[in-house]
């Protein structure tokens, strides 16, 4: 599924990297816990998050993520976004609830890590 | 400079890195830095992943218990070694902090989407080897080791 199609599924809002949004993603993964997040072992990930801070930015990049959505309306820095921007790694806004995002997105196609 | 010829020409690379305990803005600058030059010595992907988790997890470990470290990676032609020294509180039960699960982690910490028990074993499962030393009121040291050859 590319990521445009992620993006218009939960309705979300696209903040940075837009010239990336034919990216394709496998699997989703939903966590506050970022330590969970750093034990995936899968490529092609989205990582949907309610943890808006820097270190959200840095574990998507340890774990070769280029797309974190941000659930339950939480609001992304300007210092989270031009990190993103350097990164490559695509942030996308969403108002939903993570279960609402997940279930969605589940449903459409996206596979669970485990 | 294309680092993947130097790396054919030389055999080793060594950097190093300050950190300080408490900084979760800065938490991770290492972990990218050494992400980026592995990239550039065109090493494998899912390699370049097991490092820099190891590092990753490591350093915010430095940050969130520490009062300051010290990180030194070694790069050759057959293995990746980081070493993490840092200054701390030091870990008195270091069997009990391998335990997933088992943290003494900072509220703070907690909210910064880490301090659940699970990076020292994460450590472990990525690395091909990993020591850990400790002195309580002194700190602690960290070695990871991952081949190359393995990836």
């Amino acid at each position: 599924m590319k990521i445009q199609e992620v993006v218009s599924i939960i309705g979300g809002e696209v903040l940075c990297c837009n010239h990336l949004l034919d990216r394709e993603v496998e699997f989703a993964f939903a966590s506050d816990l970022m330590s969970d997040v750093l034990t995936t072992q899968v490529d092609k990930m989205l990582l949907l998050t309610g943890l808006a801070n820097l270190q959200a930015i840095r574990t998507a990049e340890m774990s070769d993520i280029n797309c974190v959505v941000f659930v339950r309306n939480k609001k992304v820095t300007p210092e989270m976004i031009s990190l993103a921007i350097e990164l490559e790694i695509i942030i996308v806004e969403c108002k939903t609830s993570m279960f609402s995002a997940s279930g969605k997105l589940y449903t459409n196609g996206l596979k669970p890590v485990f | 400079m294309d680092l993947s010829q130097c790396f054919n020409n030389y055999f080793a690379m060594h950097f190093k890195y300050e950190i300080q305990g408490g900084d979760f803005t800065n938490a991770g600058q290492a972990s990218s830095q050494v992400k980026q030059v592995l990239k550039q010595l065109n090493v494998d992907p899912k390699l370049i992943k097991r490092v820099v988790v190891c590092l990753y997890e490591a350093e915010v470990n430095v940050v969130a218990h520490a009062w300051s470290g010290v990180i030194d990676v070694e790069v050759n032609t057959e293995r990746i070694q980081i070493v993490l020294a840092d200054k701390g509180p030091g870990i008195p039960d270091i069997s009990l902090a391998m335990q997933k699960g088992f943290s003494t982690a900072s509220p703070q910490v907690r909210e910064m989407g880490f301090g659940a028990g699970m990076g020292l074993p994460n450590i472990e499962s990525n690395a091909d080897e990993f020591r850990i030393n400790s002195k309580v009121n002194e700190g602690t040291t960290v070695e990871i080791m991952v081949y190359l050859s393995q990836a």
